[in-house]
C-alpha cells in the first residue's frame, strides 16, 4: 500500500550506500515507496499489512464488539509487552474525494493534529504520558496510531475520543498544515529525481475512477485552496464512530478496553450512513504511452497492467506473481534483465493491494546506453514465459515460504497486528487476518499462469517512458 | 454512564519501572564472543555476525560497502543465485549492510529452518570468491544509483557535511564522489574481505528464541573461522574532538531545486562522555521529537517545512550534534534565522517545568518502546557494545532524565551547542 505519513519519522544517520536492514525484511507490499528518505521506519512498522500469522499456534486471537454509535471495537491481547497500541482506522481515502478537491484525505488527516474540540493540542498530552503516534493516509483509508504504556491508556481514549467527537477547526491550524502539505509535495514529488511518476502514471491508467489522483493530490493549488467549510464538510461526513474501526492490542484487559471504550467514545453521536458510489473503471482496450523527458541522469520505464483489486480471490495469485518477478535476488527479472541481460540497473514489479481494481507496476531503471526498445523487449520476453508456460512447482513454493516467514516476521510488532485486524475487519471480518495465508498456500501454478494471461496484454498495458535529457 | 469531563485530561502515570533485559555471553571455541537474548513469543530468530569491516576500517573509499555488497554473489560452492535460492526457499532474510563501525551480516530465520540456511551464511562469511562478472555488474548499478542520489539536495547534505565536520581524508568523513567509484578495485575489496571476515575482532549477536540448539548451530558453524592474519589496525585519525573545517556557512547551488536542504551542527563528543546523556535531554527539547521547539516552530508555526529534527550522533571513535531539514527554496534564509533564533532561546531561557516534565515523560516512553521485543534489546546491547560502555548506561541515562534540572540544561546549551562553532551547510537555492 502506498501511503503518506502525518509527520516525518525522526531524524537518524542512514549510510547512504546500503539501505538499513529492516526494510528488506518488511518491504513485502511497500516496494513502490520510492524517493523518500524517510520512509525506513515506516516499512518497519507497516509492513504486511494484510499479511498474518501462518502458525496455527499463534493465531490472532481477539475479541470484537460494536458501540451503540456504530464504533467496531476490537481487542487483541498480547502480555509480552509493556505498551498498548491505540489504531483508528477511518473508512476514508483518497478516493473519496471530490475530483477538484484531490489532496483532501490526506490534508484533513494532518489538521486532526490541530486540537480537537476540548483539547487544544492532540501531540502535547500524548508525549507528556510517554506515547507516541503517527498516521497515514492512502488511496483507499485514512489509519491513526499510537502506542502508550499501559499505565496510561486512558489518555489515548480521551485524546481520540475528543477528535473523533469534533474537531477545533482552526483557522492557523489549517493555514499551517496547508503550507507543511505543500512543501512535503514539494520534498516528495518535485524535488526529487523521478519524484513525479505517480503524477503522470495515475492519469494514463485510471480515466474516471479516482484512483487517477495520487493520495497527494493532482495539483498544488487543490491545497492552496482547501477552504475551512469544505474541512468541516468532510470532518462531517467520515470522522463519524460509525465510519470507523478501533483495534487495541497490547498489554491491558477486555474490561477495560469495554470500560474505556464506552466511557470516551460511547457518548459520541452516529454520523450519516455514507455509500460509497465510485465510477467503475471500464476496461481497458488499447495500448497506452506517455513519453516524458526530465532531468534526470538515466532512462526508467513504468508499466502499468490493469488487475484486481485487493478484496477479489484473485489477489492472492497475482500477489504471488509478483514474488516470482521481483521479490528478492533470487527472482527472475532481477536475475534475466538485471543480472544476465543487464538491460536494467534496478527492475521491481508489484502488485498494487488497492481496495478496487489496482495496478501490476513493472518498474526499472535502464543501465547505461541500453535502448528504450531493448529494455521493453526484455520485459516482454520474461511476461512472455509466464504467459505460455507453468512456473515451476518449486519456484511457487518457495514464495509461499517466503510469504510465511515475512508474516511470522512482522508480527514481532504489535502495531502491525493492530492494523492487520482493522483492516480485515473493513473487508468484512477480523477473522479473515487469520486465514490469510492459506489462501496464499493454495495458489497453483495453473492459477499464476491464468492470471499472467489475464493481465499481462498489451491493451491491458499503460506505459509512461521517463526520458534522461542529457 | 459515568459523567465524563473531556477538558481534563485523565491521571497521568509516571513510568516507574523498565526492565532492560541483558544480553548473556558465552564464546566460541575461535574466541568470537556471542551475546545472546532469549525473548520474544515466536520461534524465529535473528543472528548477526558483527565484523570489524566498516566505514572505519577500510583500506580506500567504498571498499568497505563493496565488500560488504559482494559476500552474497558467488562462492566456490553456490553460485550468487544459488545462495540466494536457497535463503528464498527457506524463507529466511538474509541482510548485509556496512556501518560507520563495522559490518553486518544477518539472518533473519524461523528456527525450524536455520539449520538449513546457517551452512549458506558460513560460506559466504569464509569462502566468497567475488566474480568478475558479478562485480561489474554491481559496480555498474551502485554508481548509476548514486548518480540518481545525487540529485538529491538531501544526499548531497549529508555527504558534505560530514566532509565539513571530519575532514575528506577521515574515514567517517570522506565525500563519495562519482570518481571513486572508478578507483574501486575487485581485488583490494576481495583482499579487505579476507582480512577483515574472519574470528578477529568480530562478535555475534543472536535474539528470538535463543535455544541451546541455536547456540550449537552458531558453535558448528561459526566456531571454526580462522582469525584474521593481518587485521587491519588503522592509524587513530581522530582529531581530539577538532571539527575539521571552519564553522561559519558553506552553499552547494542547484538552480532547479524547489527546497533547499538544510544542515547544522558541531562536533560533539561520543556516549562515554558524562555529559551525553544530558545532552540528549537537551537535544530532546531542541530538535528531539515532533513536540520539538524546531518542529514547533518551524513546521507547526510557519509552515516551512514538511519535518525538522535535530540529534546526537555517536559512534565509535568520534560524536557529533546535527541539525536536517529540508525547506522551501524562498523561505532558506528565513528558515536558518528561525534554527539560531531557537538555539540562542535555549541558552538564554530556562526550560520551563512544564515543557520539562513533558520531555522526561516522553523519552522515558521512547525508552520503554525502544526496548520492547528481542530484535530491540539486541539494538540497545549493540548500541552499548560498540560505544564501549556497559548496561549502567541506560541506568545513568534514566536516572538523567528524571532529575536534570532547568539551569543544567541552559548550561550545557551554552557549553556545547556555541553558535560561532557551528557548521551551516545549505544545498538548494537561497
Amino acid at each position: 500500500m502506498r501511503m503518506i505519513l502525518a509527520k516525518p519519522l525522526p531524524l537518524r544517520e542512514k549510510i547512504f550506500l546500503k539501505s538499513s536492514a529492516n526494510d528488506i525484511i518488511f518491504k513485502k507490499n511497500t516496494k513502490l515507496i520510492e524517493n523518500n528518505d524517510l520512509c525506513h521506519l515506516l516499512y518497519y512498522e507497516l509492513a504486511c499489512v494484510w499479511q498474518v500469522d501462518t502458525n496455527r499456534q499463534l493465531m490472532l486471537q481477539f475479541h470484537k464488539f460494536t458501540l451503540s454509535n456504530g464504533l467496531r471495537v476490537i481487542y487483541h491481547e498480547d502480555r509480552s509487552t509493556p505498551l498498548v497500541c491505540m489504531n483508528i482506522l477511518y473508512d476514508v481515502g483518497a478516493r473519496d474525494e471530490d475530483s477538484s478537491r484531490t489532496g483532501f484525505a490526506h490534508l484533513f488527516e494532518h489538521l486532526m493534529f490541530g486540537g480537537s474540540t476540548n483539547i487544544p493540542n492532540y501531540d502535547e498530552p500524548l508525549q507528556r504520558v510517554g506515547g507516541e503516534n503517527n498516521a497515514f493516509t492512502s488511496n483507499d483509508i485514512t489509519n491513526y496510531y499510537l502506542t502508550v504504556p499501559t499505565v496510561n491508556l486512558e489518555t489515548a481514549f480521551w485524546l481520540e475520543s475528543d477528535r473523533m467527537l469534533s474537531l477545533a477547526f482552526s483557522d492557523k491550524s489549517l493555514e499551517v498544515q496547508r503550507n507543511v502539505v505543500i512543501e512535503e509535495f514539494k520534498q516528495r514529488y518535485l524535488n526529487q529525481p523521478y519524484g513525479d511518476i505517480w503524477l503522470l502514471l495515475r492519469p494514463l491508467v485510471y480515466q474516471v475512477h479516482p484512483y487517477l489522483w495520487d493520495t497527494i493530490g493532482k495539483e498544488i493549488s487543490h491545497i492552496a485552496e482547501a477552504k475551512m467549510e469544505d474541512v468541516k464538510a468532510f470532518f462531517k461526513k467520515f470522522y463519524s464512530p460509525n465510519n470507523a474501526i478501533m483495534v487495541l492490542a497490547g498489554n491491558t484487559s477486555l474490561d477495560d478496553v469495554k470500560r474505556l471504550s464506552e466511557k470516551w467514545f460511547g457518548p459520541i453521536p452516529k454520523g450519516s450512513d455514507n455509500k460509497r458510489n465510485l465510477p467503475a473503471e471500464p476496461e481497458q482496450k488499447e495500448f497506452r504511452s506517455l513519453t516524458v523527458e526530465r532531468d534526470v541522469p538515466i532512462h526508467a520505464i513504468y508499466q502499468a497492467y490493469r488487475m484486481c483489486s485487493r478484496k477479489d480471490k484473485e489477489f492472492y495469485s497475482v500477489d504471488l506473481l509478483s514474488d516470482i518477478l521481483s521479490d528478492g535476488s533470487s527472482s527472475r527479472l532481477y536475475n534475466e534483465l538485471v543480472k544476465n541481460k543487464k538491460l536494467f540497473s534496478e527492475l521491481s514489479a508489484y502488485a498494487d493491494d488497492s481496495f478496487d481494481k489496482g495496478m501490476f507496476v513493472i518498474s526499472g531503471k535502464l543501465s547505461k546506453g541500453v535502448k528504450m526498445e531493448e529494455a521493453e523487449n526484455g520485459i516482454a520476453i520474461e511476461l512472455a514465459k509466464l504467459v505460455n508456460g507453468k512456473v515451476d512447482e518449486k519456484e511457487l513454493k518457495k514464495v509461499q515460504n517466503k510469504i510465511e516467514s515475512t508474516l511470522e516476521f512482522s508480527e514481532v510488532n504489535v502495531m502491525n497486528k493492530a492494523l492487520n485486524l482493522a483492516v480485515s475487519e473493513l473487508f468484512g471480518d477480523a477473522e479473515m487476518a487469520n486465514h490469510e495465508a492459506e489462501k496464499y498456500t493454495a495458489v497453483t501454478t495453473e492459477q499464476i499462469q491464468q492470471q499472467a494471461k489475464q493481465i499481462f496484454r498489451k491493451e491491458n498495458c499503460s506505459t509512461l517512458y521517463y526520458l534522461s535529457k542529457k | 454512564m459515568e459523567v465524563i469531563d473531556r477538558n481534563k485530561s485523565p491521571d497521568i502515570n509516571q513510568i516507574k519501572k523498565i526492565d532492560i533485559l541483558r544480553a548473556s555471553a558465552t564464546k566460541l571455541k575461535n574466541g568470537i564472543p556471542v551475546y545472546h537474548i532469549n525473548a520474544g513469543t515466536q520461534d524465529l530468530v535473528k543472528i548477526e555476525l558483527l565484523f570489524p569491516a566498516g566505514m572505519w576500517q577500510q583500506s580506500s573509499p567504498l571498499v568497505g560497502s563493496a565488500a560488504n555488497a559482494m559476500l552474497n554473489e558467488g562462492t566456490s560452492k553456490h553460485s550468487s543465485k544459488e545462495i540466494a535460492e536457497t535463503m528464498d526457499y527457506y524463507g529466511a532474510f538474509l541482510h548485509t549492510e556496512i556501518t560507520h563501525d563495522f559490518a553486518v551480516v544477518g539472518i533473519h530465520s524461523l528456527n525450524k529452518h536455520l539449520s538449513s540456511v546457517l551452512p549458506m551464511v558460513e560460506e559466504i562469511v569464509t569462502d566468497s570468491l567475488f566474480p568478475k562478472s558479478e562485480w561489474d555488474i554491481y559496480l555498474q548499478n551502485k554508481k548509476q544509483s548514486f548518480i540518481v542520489n545525487n540529485n538529491k539536495v538531501s544526499f548531497v547534505s549529508r555527504k558534505k557535511f560530514a566532509e565539513l565536520l571530519f575532514g575528506n581524508d577521515h574515514p567517517y568523513g570522506h565525500n563519495v564522489m562519482e570518481s571513486d567509484f572508478d578507483k574501486l578495485n575487485r581485488d583490494e575489496a576481495h583482499d579487505f574481505y579476507k582480512q577483515s571476515y574472519t574470528a578477529s575482532d568480530t562478535i555475534i549477536v543472536a535474539s528470538g528464541n535463543v535455544t541451546d540448539a541455536t547456540l550449537k548451530l552458531i558453535e558448528k558453524h561459526f566456531g571454526s573461522m580462522n582469525r584474521s592474519s593481518a587485521i587491519r589496525h588503522v592509524s587513530l585519525k581522530e582529531n581530539n574532538g577538532q571539527q575539521a573545517t571552519n564553522n561559519g556557512q558553506h552553499y552547494i547551488e542547484k538552480k532547479d531545486a524547489v527546497q533547499s536542504a538544510i544542515r547544522m551542527g558541531k562536533m560533539l563528543f561520543k556516549k562515554s562522555h558524562s555529559d551525553y546523556c544530558a545532552m540528549l535531554v537537551v537535544n530532546t527539547i531542541f530538535g528531539g521529537y515532533f513536540g520539538s521547539r524546531l518542529m514547533a516552530n518551524i513546521r507547526e508555526d510557519k509552515g516551512y517545512t514538511y519535518g525538522i529534527g535535530s540529534a546526537l550522533v555517536s559512534f565509535t571513535n568520534a560524536g557529533y550534534f546535527t541539525i536536517s531539514t529540508e525547506v522551501g527554496a524562498e523561505v532558506t534564509n528565513d528558515a536558518v534565522k528561525e534554527i539560531y533564533l531557537e538555539l540562542e532561546k535555549l541558552q538564554t531561557e530556562k526550560v520551563s517545568e512544564s515543557e520539562l516534565a513533558l520531555v522526561r515523560n516522553y523519552m522515558l516512553g521512547t525508552f520503554l518502546r525502544s526496548v520492547d521485543g528481542p530484535f530491540a534489546l539486541a539494538d540497545r546491547f549493540k548500541g552499548i557494545h560498540f560505544a564501549g560502555v556497559g548496561y549502567e548506561y541506560y541506568e545513568n541515562f534514566i536516572e538523567t532524565v528524571r532529575t536534570i534540572t532547568p539551569e543544567k540544561i541552559m548550561e550545557l546549551a551554552n557549553k556545547y551547542l556555541k553558535k560561532d562553532e557551528m557548521i551551516e551547510l545549505v544545498v538548494g537555492k537561497k
